[in-house]
């Protein structure tokens, strides 16, 4: 096991840069998450730390050591694909020893390991199929059997669920962060899914056009993102945006979203966001589930407004309401019993200790 | 899929037979418009492959006059003839040296082509093609002046080393050397692109599973790429044994099977027994005897391919 640092790493094809200099640490031990909308570079990122994929630039360190020109099989790594890439010839024990094999491990000790791989995944009665004999989630746990066995310094995961149907995928997500716990090896683990990675990271990075836009936490990302984009991928049903101006009124700051609507800002905003110029260039984020129905008692800080709503989706344990505010979409949360409804006039409550505001123009959250 | 074709059989066998309209009933069966539908292709078999087959055994069986009916005789007469069995011989030595090297040069030139990148690699590919698409007896004409031992490039450019000149097509050695290499020249391309399509149908991930796995180039060859093209191999290879044993017009155009019948082929010998010596019956009978070598042959490679097909 070990740690892995990527230094101002940059990946061109031609004239594209996929990867424009990112700069990671990751932890010995560490689940890290690469998250990103398609063609952000997260994928090639995990490939050049495989060594499938030279790196034009930069520098990548596994266990302190630089392995830019070090070919994948030297790198001591263990890879899980996105389509299992199981050997269609061999059994399930067969797959997961092959690179025991290779290295000449004595042969008790690649069936003590496989059978030991073979425990913990729970796959004991298919040892000896074949991987055309499997269901998809077998064959992702033989997948991910083929990289135990080698007890590798760094475990690479590329989008391992997405051909999996959402049942199982929350199954095997499970699955993954129970084998973490126990195998403790170092993790990076791509995919596109938010709730994949905020559910499995110890951290997440959330990459777009070839950039890191944040590294943080899960929770981090969420309550404290930095920029809009992180803001937005985040979450779902995603943040509101609303355009916005701040304005001095009475000493007071407040916060203008339409001509009728304006809230006062609560003094912990105020003072965080009074330096700012009143320009008009300015965005309010803000989450659906603080855009609530609004109640008798509000808390200090929330503040109600009359609106009509467009559409309501009953989900259950909440209901889903969406209106506009001078032409721009808005989704809130409330209460399944709050009498949302198509077409009809609600009172809604904007819970203002937990709104962003962000630069329109740059992206960026004040 | 199945049931429901016999069960729409059976209820239109029912309605049928209640209306007493057989020819209706017997049209509407799915199976009869199948067989009506094949027909043609049936009739096509039946009077190019199975009438000169069964034409065959029956010519086999008669003396050289074709006037009377001699059983066997003629199988035992060639059984006692030395030619045969150095044709036997020969035929054997020309298929098995000619379709390993085709095989061979086929699978390394394919690698090669499939690591060329994009627009490139079309333009390789017809190109490499060529010698399959050109008529053989046309190209072999060419290769026959290749190999004049006098006035050939090849004896010429020999010189220029102090080599030679070879008699390409005069000694028996060099005879059977020049018409397997025309052989495997005509021949690759058909490899190549068999195994250039088996090439690519191979994930790219496996290989990427395999490196990381450990594999150097000759093991990833070894435990993916071969394991991947078994059924290719097996099914390319029985095709060309059977096309390259019955070959034909190479021989027949460089050498006529000779020096002293030491490149002659079960069809180039068949010929000059049964045409050029006028003795029908026993070219009939020479050529019959393709037949069980061929045969055991497909039952082996084919048995192999559908015990493996279900892997993939």
């Amino acid at each position: 096991m070990a740690d892995v640092a990527l230094r101002k790493v940059v990946k061109r094809y031609d004239d594209v840069e996929a990867v424009r200099g990112i700069d990671l640490d990751i932890a010995d031990h560490e689940f890290i998450v690469l998250v990103g909308p398609s063609g952000c570079g997260k994928s090639t990122t995990l490939r050049m730390i495989a060594g499938l994929e030279d790196i034009s630039d930069g520098d990548i360190m596994i266990g302190g050591d630089v392995v830019n020109d070090v070919p994948p099989k030297d790198r001591d790594i263990a890879m899980v694909f996105q389509n299992y890439a199981l050997y269609p010839h061999m059994t399930v024990a067969e797959n997961m020893s092959f690179g025991l094999r290779l290295k000449h491990y004595p042969k008790a000790e690649i069936k003590a390991r496989v059978t030991e791989a073979a425990r913990l995944l729970d796959i004991t009665d298919l040892i000896d199929r074949k991987p055309k004999q499997l269901s998809g989630g077998q064959r992702q746990r033989v997948a991910m059997g083929r990289a135990i066995v080698r007890n590798p310094k760094v475990f690479l995961f590329d989008e391992p669920l997405s051909n999996l149907d959402a049942k199982l995928r929350v199954q095997m997500r499970i699955e993954i962060k129970k084998v973490h716990q126990k195998v403790r090896t170092t993790t990076v683990y791509v995919t596109h899914d938010q709730v994949e990675a905020m559910t499995l990271a110890d951290r997440v990075v959330v990459m777009n056009k070839g950039r890191i836009e944040q590294i943080g936490t899960p929770n981090e990302l969420y309550h404290k993102p930095a920029t809009r984009f992180v803001a937005g991928f985040i979450g779902s049903p995603a943040m509101n945006f609303i355009p916005c101006r701040l304005e001095d009124v009475g000493g007071a700051l407040q916060i203008r979203l339409t001509d009728r609507i304006a809230f006062a800002l609560p003094p912990a905003r105020a003072a965080r966001y009074n330096a700012l110029p009143r320009t008009d260039k300015l965005l309010l984020g803000i989450r659906p589930e603080h855009l609530t129905e609004s109640h008798a008692h509000l808390a200090p800080g929330v503040e109600t407004f009359d609106t009509v709503l467009d559409v309501t989706e009953p989900m259950g344990m909440e209901t889903l309401v969406y209106f506009g505010l001078d032409g721009t979409p808005v989704c809130g949360r409330v209460d399944p019993n709050a009498g949302a409804k198509d077409g009809a006039p609600m009172r809604l409550a904007m819970d203002l200790n937990n709104m962003h505001l962000l630069n329109e123009e740059t992206g960026v959250v004040l | 899929m199945a049931d429901v074709v016999v069960d729409r059989t059976r209820v239109t066998r029912a309605t049928g037979a209640r209306k007493g309209t057989s020819l209706r009933n017997a049209l509407g069966r799915k199976s009869t418009v199948a067989f009506f539908l094949t027909l043609p292709l049936i009739l096509l078999i039946a009077m190019l492959v199975l009438y000169p087959a069964f034409y065959s055994l029956y010519l086999a069986t008669l003396n050289k006059a074709m006037t009377k009916f001699v059983g066997l005789s003629n199988f035992t007469f060639l059984f006692k003839r030395e030619t045969f069995w150095m044709v036997v011989q020969q035929s054997c030595i020309f298929a098995i040296t000619a379709v390993i090297f085709k095989a061979l040069i086929g699978f390394i030139v394919a690698h090669f082509v499939h690591n060329i990148p994009g627009k490139k690699q079309r333009k390789w590919r017809g190109m490499l093609l060529v010698p399959w698409v050109i008529p053989p007896a046309m190209s072999t004409l060419a290769w026959l002046w290749l190999f004049d031992p006098s006035y050939s490039a090849f004896n010429y450019t020999l010189s220029f080393f102090g080599v030679g000149p070879i008699p390409w097509l005069g000694d028996t050695f060099w005879a059977r050397f020049s018409v397997i290499l025309v052989n495997v020249w005509y021949g690759a391309p058909f490899f190549l692109i068999m195994y250039l399509a088996a090439l690519k149908s191979v994930p790219d991930q496996l290989y990427e599973a395999a490196a990381i796995d450990g594999a150097n180039w000759w093991q990833r060859i070894w435990y993916v790429t071969l394991p991947m093209m078994r059924n290719i191999i097996a099914i390319t290879t029985l095709f060309s044994l059977i096309v390259t044993f019955a070959n034909f017009d190479i021989v027949r155009i460089l050498t006529s099977g000779g020096p002293l019948d030491t490149t002659h082929l079960f069809a180039t010998w068949a010929f000059q027994v049964g045409i050029q010596s006028s003795d029908i019956p026993l070219g009939a009978c020479v050529s019959l005897f393709m037949v069980p070598i061929l045969a055991v042959a497909a039952i082996f490679i084919l048995r192999d391919v559908s015990k493996r097909g279900n892997e993939a």
